[in-house]
């Protein structure tokens, strides 16, 4: 997984609520095998019109936003489905930072196993942020995870909260699967008390 | 005495392995259900690293998503659909997982089997690629979707690195008035705390009018809880749920059965415990219940109107109603019963069961579909089919002119060949109504059983109880 520490981007606006793993990757692209490849399909069905062609007003579409690499989201992103194609599209396109109000408990998770940082932000600081965001390609945001804090165009910082271990992982890119092999001992122990005390297990 | 525990802290606390930093805990898995669109990247996973899975024998596997209903002797058609289900095959086999193959009478739905089968027991840890696994709460095991991440994660250390959740308590009190269900009681708790009034925390439902559903009906309200943003959903387990566990293959056999019922019995929230939300309803007060928009959270008693973008006080959800109502092609004031349908869905994980066919088979014998209406019925597994046509059900539904259809995820999601047209207006008894969720340009209105069977009849929303 690749580390995430500082990032200064152009941010993309997208102020709609309850924005789900549905819109963020349409299901005819979760029939993939592999995890790369998703970004020219994320928000399929909102970016591309029936032919193929682009829908012009979209926010990805425009100019100043085709390399947006951080989204600035309503309420309640990534609620729905598990998929974790959702964070893979997402990072296929570029974008390795989400900021809203909330995100939904899956969607938090799968962001952290992919080097994606999901900042959660009081609804004040979102406005601004939005508002930041609007003003396109000459208003980068800046995140610096290790000081957990978001710099915008203006200079303004905004400071947000994050827990201990899903900082770690992505500052240092870390291997959860290895980390876990690591307590085998600790894993075979458990199983060993379980299989006397719920032999139907 | 310690200090109170509620049902989850005592089966997270039965579970926890070690204890990484802080808020991370390793927690063991106790059952892993996989299916075909959120594994292939973990076994890839594996591969690569040259990992095992650490417990084939707690790990079972079933093809769903991609599953056509129809004529299925003669296989897959879709290419994509065929790799994804072929491959999920020579994984199983490749890591030595037990799985029921595409023409097994005992396949399914992958959330509709684990009960079915009895690999889903009280007091267990449960996870699945698929955010729908909160179903199988409905046992008292706490279980969760994941993502294919931590698929991985699972099948090589059978453990998951997990923070706790908080406890929330959604208490249903009263009787259920007749022709209103578990699958009403899920909308309306979602309409009142809205998609993300769960998130952060896991359910636990009590109250008289809970005791009081079979384990299908429990099955479908844990389902929905996913859909108010929580995790997970649990229901202490009583009679009902050891009656229902009893004699089913992978369940405990005689000697350990009584063993484990003893310890199931103590899986319950002790008096006093610390919820951080509680949350209370009056089931005796519900009416059946439809969505209007493209939210779960959009849902209204049968006998409203379609709402304003200037009812919501809120900015967001203001401008989320208007796209809502262009998108599903309504204007506001409008009565939801006069909201015609063109098709109608039954089955899914949250509705595929043996119960909710039978409330369809009641509401629709002897009656026929509208001619304008295109309706399906897709059993949720082998095993419900061949129950359902040993009770006769079919021939009801047939002769009402319905689609009497072979087990899968179907229309819930259109990853197979069932899906609507753009344009096209549902009422469906799945769990989602967002845009494209049943096909791109697809309209849905989320329903119950009852009242899907009264649309199919009628041609538009219908209170199932106006019906004769
Ligand atoms: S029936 Fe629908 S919600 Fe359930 S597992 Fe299948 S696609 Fe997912």
């Amino acid at each position: 997984m690749e580390k995430f520490n500082k990032l200064t981007a152009v941010a993309a606006p997208m102020p709609l609520v309850n924005i789900d793993t549905d819109m963020i990757i349409p299901k005819q692209y979760l029939k993939t095998i592999q995890r790369k490849g998703l970004g020219k399909n994320l928000f399929a069905e909102m970016r591309y019109n029936d032919d193929g062609t682009e829908v012009e007003d979209f926010v990805l579409n425009q100019p100043a936003y085709r390399n947006a690499e951080i989204l600035v989201a309503g309420d309640n992103f990534g609620c729905g489905s598990s998929r974790e194609h959702a964070p893979w599209a997402l990072l296929d396109f570029g974008v390795r930072c989400v900021i809203s109000t909330s995100f939904a408990d899956i969607f938090h998770n799968n962001c952290f196993r992919n080097g994606i940082l999901p900042i959660e932000v009081s609804p004040e600081d979102l406005s601004k942020l939005m508002e930041d965001a609007e003003r396109g390609a000459n208003a980068t945001i800046s995140i610096d995870l290790e000081a957990q804090e978001i710099r915008g165009p203006d200079g303004g910082v905004i400071h947000f909260e994050i827990d201990h271990f899903n900082k770690h992982c992505l500052l240092t890119g870390l291997d959860e699967i290895g980390l876990t092999m690591k307590k085998e001992d600790k894993v075979a122990e458990y199983e060993e008390t379980r299989k006397m005390q719920q032999p139907w297990l | 005495m310690g200090t109170p525990r509620t049902l989850y802290d005592k089966i997270w606390d039965s579970h926890v392995v070690d204890q990484l930093e802080d808020e991370a805990y390793i927690l063991y898995i106790d059952r892993h259900l996989v299916h075909e669109v959120t594994s292939p990247q973990a076994f890839e996973g594996l591969r690569v690293a040259g990992r095992k899975v650490r417990r084939p024998d707690a790990t079972f596997a079933v093809a769903d998503h991609n599953v056509p209903t129809k004529d299925i002797e003669k296989g897959i058609t879709d290419p994509e659909s065929k790799l994804q289900v072929d491959t999920l095959e020579a994984n199983t086999a490749e890591f030595g997982i037990p799985y029921f193959s595409m023409t097994d009478d005992r396949r399914g739905i992958v959330h509709i089997i684990g009960p079915e089968q009895g690999l889903t027991l009280p007091g267990m840890t449960i996870v699945c690629g698929d955010s729908h696994t909160s179903t199988h709460g409905a046992f008292g095991s706490l279980a969760h979707g994941i993502g294919t991440s931590e698929v991985e994660h699972v099948l090589a250390t059978q453990t998951l690195v997990q923070e706790k959740a908080k406890n929330m308590r959604v208490t249903v009190s009263g009787d259920l008035p007749p022709g209103v269900t578990a699958k009403d009681i899920a909308l309306a708790i979602i309409g009142k705390i809205g998609t993300a009034g769960g998130t952060g925390h896991v359910i636990e439902y009590a109250g008289d009018a809970i005791r009081a559903l079979s384990m299908e009906g429990r099955m479908t309200l844990c389902n929905m809880t996913i859909e108010a943003g929580a995790r997970a959903g649990l229901i202490a387990p009583d009679e009902t749920t050891f009656e229902y566990i009893k004699g089913r293959p992978y369940a405990p056999k005689a000697g350990t059965y009584e063993q484990a019922v003893a310890y199931w019995k103590t899986l319950n929230s002790d008096e006093g415990a610390y919820f951080d939300t509680e949350v209370e309803l009056d089931a005796s007060e519900l009416i059946p219940y439809v969505t209007w928009g493209t939210s779960p959270e959009d849902a209204l008693p049968i006998t409203g109107s379609v709402p304003a973008p200037s009812d919501f006080a809120d900015e967001g959800k203001r401008g989320a109603a208007e796209r809502a109502l262009k998108y599903m092609g309504l204007t506001a004031g409008m009565k939801l019963s006069d909201i015609e349908v063109d098709h109608v869905f039954i089955g899914s994980c949250t509705n595929g069961r043996i119960e909710d066919l039978r409330a369809v088979a009641k509401i629709v014998e002897g009656k026929k579909v509208k001619d304008t209406v295109n309706a399906i019925i897709v059993p949720g597994s082998g095993l419900v089919k061949i129950q359902a046509e040993d009770e006769g059900l079919d021939k009801i539904f047939e002769a009402a002119g319905f689609e009497w259809r072979q087990p899968g995820c179907s229309m819930c999601l259109a990853m197979n060949p069932d899906k609507l047209a753009p344009g096209d207006r549902c009422a469906s008894t799945s769990n989602r109504n967002f845009e494209g969720r049943q096909g791109q340009g697809g309209r849905t209105h989320l329903v119950s059983p009852a009242m899907a069977a009264a649309a199919a009849v009628t041609g538009h929303l219908t209170d199932v109880r106006d019906l004769g």
